[in-house]
C-alpha cells in the first residue's frame, strides 16, 4: 500500500465518520462543525485527484463562509434540540435499511457499469504528468472557464448577487425611527380624502333679533 | 492496491445514503436538514471530481466549480428563510408549518 | 317570335305597392309622427296598386298575344356551397294572369277601404298593411325560385296575422290571429321539408334547373325506405300548400280569420293568400305529375275540404263565416281538380273564384255596413229595398258561386267535376261523389244566406243585441233603424267585380284550359293523366258546354239546393228549427265544428305545453342545472376535498415522500430496467 493509497483511506474513513456525526449529533453545533470536517476531508480527497483548485475553494467557500453562516444562525437561535429528536432512534433501523438498500444499488451501478483501467492514461493526464510540476490545474480549469463556459460564470455570478439580494430583502428589518411615506399611498390620495367642501351662506338673517334679544338679556342679567 | 475510480465512487455514494438517511432521520429539524443537503452536495462533487481525473476531462471541474456556486447562494437563502421562520414562529420544529395544509 | 318584358317594368309591378306601402305606413302613421293625412295615404297607396295593374295588365297582354316570356335573376343574394339564392321572375301565362288577378281584386278592396274604413283610427295603417300584402303575394307569384317563393308565401302569411289582428285590442282578434299564424306554420314545417329535399337532390332552387331534373329525381327512391323521392317531395310541398290553402286538417284558421275587417276577408282569404297554394302546385306540377300517390292524397285532402266544409256553411248565423266556409270548399274543389292533373281547371277555377269570392265579401261588407255593423244574418231581411246595388251584385256572385250556366263559376266548376270523373286515380271515385254532393250543399247555403239577407221579412229589430249601437259612433246616420246603400267607393268596386264574376269564364275557358295559354307553363304527364285531353275532346266551345249542362247532374243538384233553401228559409222558416231539434247530434257535431277546435285546444295545444313545461323542469332544471352544471362544480370540489388530504402542510412529509420517490426510481431504473 503506498503512502497515496493510505492517505485516501485515512482522509475517507474520516470523512464517513464526520458525515455520520452530523446526522446523528443532539447538539447542531456539534453537527455543524462535523460538517466542517468532513468538508476538509472532502477537500484533501480532492487533493489526492488532483483537483487543487478546487480542493481550495472548498475550503475557501465552504468551510470559510457557507460553514461559518451555519454557525451563526445555529447559534443565533435559541432551538429546543429536544422535541426535535423525538422518534429519532425509533425510525433508525428502517432509515438504515434504506441507507445501505441505496449505498448497495449504487455499488451496483458502479460493479456492472463501469470497467475503468486503474490508473489514468489519457492524453490530458500524460501531459499533466509530462508537464510535472508546471501543470497547473487552476489554469486549465480557467482556460475551459473564461472560453467555452464564459456566459455560465456570468449567469453564475448573478444567481450569486440574486441570492445575496434575496437574502438581504427577507431578513431586513425596517429602521424603526425611519420616518418615510410610501410613494404609492401618496401619489393615491385623493382630494376628497384631504378636504370637505361646505355650502355656508354669507348672510343669515332672522336670528340675529334672537341673538340680539339674548345677548341683551344676558347684559341686563 | 490501486485506487481506482469505484473507490471514490463508493465514497460518494456512501455519503449520498448517509444523507437522505439524514434527511430521512432529521425531518424535523430545519437546520440539520439543510446540512444534509450539503453532504448530498459534497456527494455529487465527489463523483463528478473522480471522474474528471479518471477520463481526464476537465469539464467535470468545471461543473463542480457551479454546482459549488449554486449551493453556497441556496444555502445562504435557505438560512435567511430560516432566520425568517424563527423570528415568526420562535421554533424551527417542522411540525408547527402547516399553514400550506391544504 | 317572343318578345321580351323590361326588367324595369317588371320590377316597378311589386315595388311600386311596397313603395306605397312604406310610405303610408312611416309617414302616414304614429310611427312617423303622423306627417301625411287620410287622403294622402290613400291616394298614395291605391295609386301604387292602380300602377301595379296597368302593368301586370300590360305584361299580361305581351304574354299572351305576343308570346313574351321573362326568366332572368335580377340579384344574387348569396352563394353558399353550390346553392344560389337569389331574387329574379318569371313570367309566363300562369305569373302573368296570376298577376292581374292580384292587382286587380287589390285594387278593388283598395278603393273599398275608403269608405269601409272611414270611421276607423286605423286607416293609414290598414292601407298600408294590404299594399305591403299586395307587394308579398306579386314576389311570391313572380318568382323564380323557390327562396323568392317562400319569402312571398311567408310575407303574406305575416300581412295577414298583421291583419287579422288590425283591431288588436279584441281578443278574438288576436286569438285569432296567433292561430292563423301557428296553423300556416305547421304547414310551412312541411313546405321547408319539400324545399329542402328539392334543394338537396337538385342542388339548385331555380324553377328552370330543378324542372331540367326532374327525370332523374322520377329514379330516386327516399333514402331508407321504398318510397319514391318525388312522393316524398310532393307530399311535403302539398302540405305547405294545405295550411296556406287552408285545407283539411289545417283549416281551422280560417273561420276564425273573419275577425279582421271585411276588405281583408276578400283580399287575403277569398281571392289572393289562400290560392297561393294553389298557385304553388301548378307551378311545380312537373313534379306533382310523377307521383300518382301524392296526387291521391291531394285528391283525397281536397275532396274531404269541398264536402265537409260545405256542410258547416249550412248551419253559419254570421254573414261572413258562411262566405268563409264556402271559400274553404271551393279551395277544396280547387285541390281535388289539382288531384286530377287537371292543373290549368285548377288555376281557371282560382280565378273565377277570386272575383266572385271577393264580390261576395265585399258585398257582405256592404250589409255589414247598411245593418250597422250586425253580422247576424237572423236579424236581417228584405235589405233588397234598401241596398239595391249590394243586392243585385249579391245575387251576380251567389250564381256564379253554385255554377249557373253561362256564368263564370258553372265554367270552372263544371269542367272540375268533369275531370274528376275522368281521372282514373283510386281516389277519384270518392272525389267524384264529394264533388257533386258539394254542388247541392254550396247552393243550398249560398241561397239560404242571400235568402235571409235580402228577402223576406225585416228582422232588424228583432236583435237582442241591437240597443248598444249609439247615437255617436252613427252621427250621420240620421234613422239607425234602416238600412241605407253604401257610398259609390263601395259600391264601384262591387260593380266592377261583377263584371268578370259573370263574363270572364265564358270568355276564357277555351283559350285557357284547351288552348295554348299554359303550354310549357303547367306540365301534364298526358299518358298516365289523360284528363285534360278528355275534356278537351268532349268541350265544344263555350255555349255549347253551357246548353249541355241543362241536362247535366250539376245543374239539378244546384237547382234543387236554390229550391229547398227557398223553401225552408222563405215558404217554410219553421222548418230549420224543426230539423235542427230533430237531428241534434248532428248539429252539434256542425256547431262545434267537428270538435277539431277542441282537439287542437284542449289536446294539441295543451299537450305541447305541458310537453314544455316537462322540459323545462326536467330537462334544463334538473338535468343541465342541477346535474351538468351543478353537478360539474359539486365533483370538482368532491375531488378537491379527495385530493386535499394529501397537502398536509409538513414539509417533513413532503421530504419524506420525496425520498421515497428517489428509492423507488431508483430501484426501478436499476434493477428492474436493465
Amino acid at each position: 500500500m503506498d503512502a497515496k493509497t493510505g492517505f485516501f483511506y485515512l482522509f475517507s474513513v474520516v470523512l464517513l465518520f464526520a458525515a455520520f456525526r452530523v446526522i446523528t449529533a443532539r447538539n447542531p453545533v456539534h453537527a455543524v462543525l462535523y460538517l466542517m470536517l468532513a468538508f476538509s476531508q472532502a477537500a484533501a480527497v480532492w487533493l489526492l485527484l488532483q483537483a487543487e483548485f478546487l480542493a481550495i475553494t472548498l475550503v475557501l467557500v465552504y468551510l470559510g463562509a457557507v460553514m461559518v453562516l451555519f454557525l451563526f444562525v445555529v447559534m443565533m437561535l435559541d432551538i429546543d434540540v429536544d422535541s426535535l429528536r423525538k422518534g429519532f432512534w425509533k425510525h433508525f433501523p428502517l432509515a438504515a435499511v434504506m441507507g445501505c438498500v441505496i449505498a448497495l444499488e449504487m455499488a451496483g451501478v458502479l460493479l456492472g457499469g463501469f470497467r475503468l483501467i486503474d490508473a489514468p492514461h489519457t492524453a490530458a493526464m500524460t501531459q499533466a504528468i509530462s508537464q510535472g510540476a508546471q501543470y497547473s490545474n487552476a489554469q486549465e480549469l480557467g482556460v475551459l472557464l473564461y472560453t467555452r463556459y464564459l456566459y455560465p460564470v456570468e449567469v453564475a455570478a448573478v444567481i450569486l448577487l440574486v441570492a445575496m439580494l434575496a437574502a438581504i430583502a427577507l431578513t431586513l428589518r425596517q429602521r424603526k425611527d425611519s420616518k418615510f411615506v410610501d410613494p404609492s399611498m401618496q401619489v393615491r390620495v385623493k382630494a376628497r380624502d384631504r378636504f370637505e367642501m361646505v355650502k355656508v351662506p354669507a348672510t343669515r338673517k332672522a336670528a340675529a333679533v334672537d341673538a340680539a334679544a339674548a345677548t341683551a338679556q344676558e347684559k341686563s342679567a | 492496491m490501486t485506487l481506482t475510480l469505484g473507490h471514490f465512487l463508493s465514497i460518494g455514494a456512501v455519503l449520498f445514503a448517509l444523507s437522505v438517511i439524514g434527511i430521512f432521520l432529521n425531518r424535523k429539524n430545519l437546520i440539520v436538514l439543510l446540512m444534509a443537503i450539503e453532504l448530498m452536495l459534497l456527494a455529487v462533487n465527489m463523483n463528478f471530481v473522480a471522474f474528471s481525473h479518471y477520463l481526464g476531462d476537465m469539464h467535470g471541474q468545471v461543473f463542480v466549480f457551479f454546482i459549488l456556486t449554486v449551493a453556497a447562494a441556496e444555502s445562504a437563502i435557505g438560512l435567511a428563510i430560516l432566520v425568517l421562520l424563527f423570528r415568526n414562529k420562535n421554533s424551527i420544529s417542522v411540525d408547527e408549518l402547516n399553514t400550506l395544509k391544504g | 317570335m317572343s318578345a321580351t318584358l323590361s326588367a324595369t317594368t317588371l320590377l316597378a309591378v311589386p315595388l311600386a305597392p311596397l313603395a306605397g306601402s312604406v310610405i303610408a305606413g312611416v309617414f302616414g302613421t304614429a310611427f312617423g309622427g303622423n306627417l301625411i293625412g287620410r287622403r294622402l295615404s290613400h291616394t298614395l297607396t291605391i295609386l301604387g296598386v292602380f300602377v301595379a295593374f296597368v302593368l301586370s295588365a300590360l305584361t299580361l297582354k305581351s304574354v299572351a298575344l305576343d308570346g313574351a316570356r321573362f326568366s332572368e335573376t335580377l340579384y344574387t343574394w348569396m352563394v353558399v356551397g353550390g346553392l344560389k339564392m337569389e331574387v329574379g321572375f318569371l313570367i309566363d301565362s300562369l305569373t302573368a294572369m296570376m298577376m292581374c288577378v292580384v292587382t286587380f281584386v287589390s285594387l278593388m278592396v283598395h278603393i273599398y277601404t275608403v269608405g269601409y274604413m272611414e270611421e276607423d283610427e286605423g286607416y293609414d295603417r290598414f292601407f298600408s298593411y294590404i299594399s305591403l300584402f299586395t307587394f308579398s303575394m306579386l314576389m311570391l307569384v313572380m318568382s323564380n325560385n323557390l327562396l323568392q317563393l317562400f319569402f312571398g308565401w311567408e310575407a303574406v302569411g305575416l300581412v295577414s296575422y298583421l291583419l287579422i289582428g288590425f283591431w288588436f285590442n279584441k281578443p278574438t282578434a288576436i286569438f285569432a290571429n296567433m292561430k292563423a299564424f301557428l296553423v300556416n306554420r305547421v304547414g310551412d314545417f312541411g313546405f321547408i321539408l319539400g324545399i329542402g329535399l328539392i334543394a338537396a337532390y337538385t342542388g339548385s332552387l331555380n324553377y328552370a334547373e330543378i324542372f331540367a331534373k326532374t327525370e332523374e329525381l322520377a329514379q330516386l327512391n327516399f333514402p331508407g325506405t321504398d318510397w319514391l323521392l318525388v312522393t316524398v317531395i310532393s307530399i311535403c310541398l302539398f302540405i305547405g300548400a294545405m295550411g296556406k290553402s287552408a285545407q283539411f286538417p289545417l283549416h281551422v284558421w280560417l273561420p276564425d280569420s273573419m275577425e279582421g275587417p271585411t276588405p281583408i276577408s276578400a283580399l287575403i282569404h277569398a281571392a289572393t293568400m289562400v290560392t297561393a297554394g294553389i298557385f304553388m302546385v301548378s307551378r311545380m306540377s312537373p313534379i306533382f305529375e310523377l307521383s300518382d300517390t301524392a296526387l291521391n292524397f291531394i285528391m283525397v285532402i281536397g275532396s274531404i275540404t269541398a264536402l265537409f266544409m260545405g256542410f258547416l256553411g249550412i248551419i253559419q248565423n254570421d254573414i261572413k263565416r258562411v262566405i268563409a266556409y264556402s271559400t274553404l270548399s271551393q279551395l277544396g274543389y280547387m285541390t281535388v281538380a289539382l288531384g286530377a292533373s287537371a292543373y290549368s281547371v285548377a288555376v281557371f277555377h282560382l280565378m273565377t273564384h277570386a272575383f266572385f269570392k271577393a264580390l261576395l265579401f265585399l258585398a257582405a261588407g256592404s250589409v255589414i255596413m247598411g245593418m250597422h255593423h250586425n253580422q247576424d244574418i237572423r236579424w236581417m231581411g228584405g235589405v233588397r229595398k234598401y241596398m239595391p246595388i249590394t243586392w243585385i251584385t249579391s245575387l251576380l256572385g251567389s250564381l256564379a258561386l253554385i255554377g249557373t250556366p253561362f256564368f263564370s263559376g258553372f265554367y270552372s266548376k263544371d269542367s272540375i267535376i268533369e275531370a274528376v270523373s275522368e281521372s282514373h286515380l283510386p281516389a277519384a271515385g270518392f272525389a267524384s261523389f264529394a264533388v257533386l254532393a258539394g254542388v247541392f250543399v254550396t247552393a243550398f247555403y249560398s241561397f239560404r244566406l242571400y235568402f235571409l239577407v235580402f228577402h223576406g221579412k225585416e228582422r232588424f229589430d228583432q236583435n237582442p243585441d241591437a240597443h248598444h249601437h249609439g247615437h255617436d259612433d252613427h252621427g250621420h246616420h240620421d234613422d239607425h233603424h234602416e238600412p241605407h246603400e253604401s257610398p259609390w267607393v263601395v259600391t264601384v268596386p262591387l260593380l266592377l267585380l261583377a263584371i268578370p264574376s259573370v263574363l270572364i269564364g265564358f270568355l276564357f275557358i277555351e283559350p285557357m284550359l284547351f288552348g295554348d295559354f299554359f303550354k310549357g307553363v303547367i306540365f301534364v304527364d298526358g299518358e298516365k293523366h289523360h284528363v285534360m285531353e278528355e275534356l278537351h275532346e268532349a268541350f265544344h266551345g263555350p255555349v255549347q258546354m253551357a246548353l249541355h249542362a241543362f241536362g247535366s247532374a250539376p245543374f239539378w243538384l244546384a237547382l234543387a239546393g236554390v229550391a229547398v233553401s227557398y223553401y225552408m228559409y222563405m215558404v217554410n222558416p219553421a222548418l230549420p228549427r224543426a230539423i235542427k231539434s230533430m237531428f241534434k247530434p248532428v248539429y252539434d257535431l256542425l256547431e262545434n265544428k267537428y270538435y277539431l277546435d277542441w282537439i287542437n285546444e284542449n289536446i294539441l295545444a295543451r299537450g305541447a305545453r305541458a310537453l314544455g313545461t316537462g322540459l323545462w323542469k326536467g330537462g334544463d332544471q334538473a338535468i343541465i342545472d342541477g346535474a351538468v352544471v351543478n353537478g360539474s362544480w359539486k365533483f370538482v370540489g368532491w375531488v378537491a376535498g379527495v385530493v386535499r388530504w394529501m397537502q398536509s402542510g409538513y414539509i417533513y412529509h413532503y421530504a419524506l415522500v420525496m425520498i421515497l420517490g428517489i428509492f423507488v426510481f431508483m430501484t426501478y431504473f436499476v434493477w428492474l430496467n436493465k
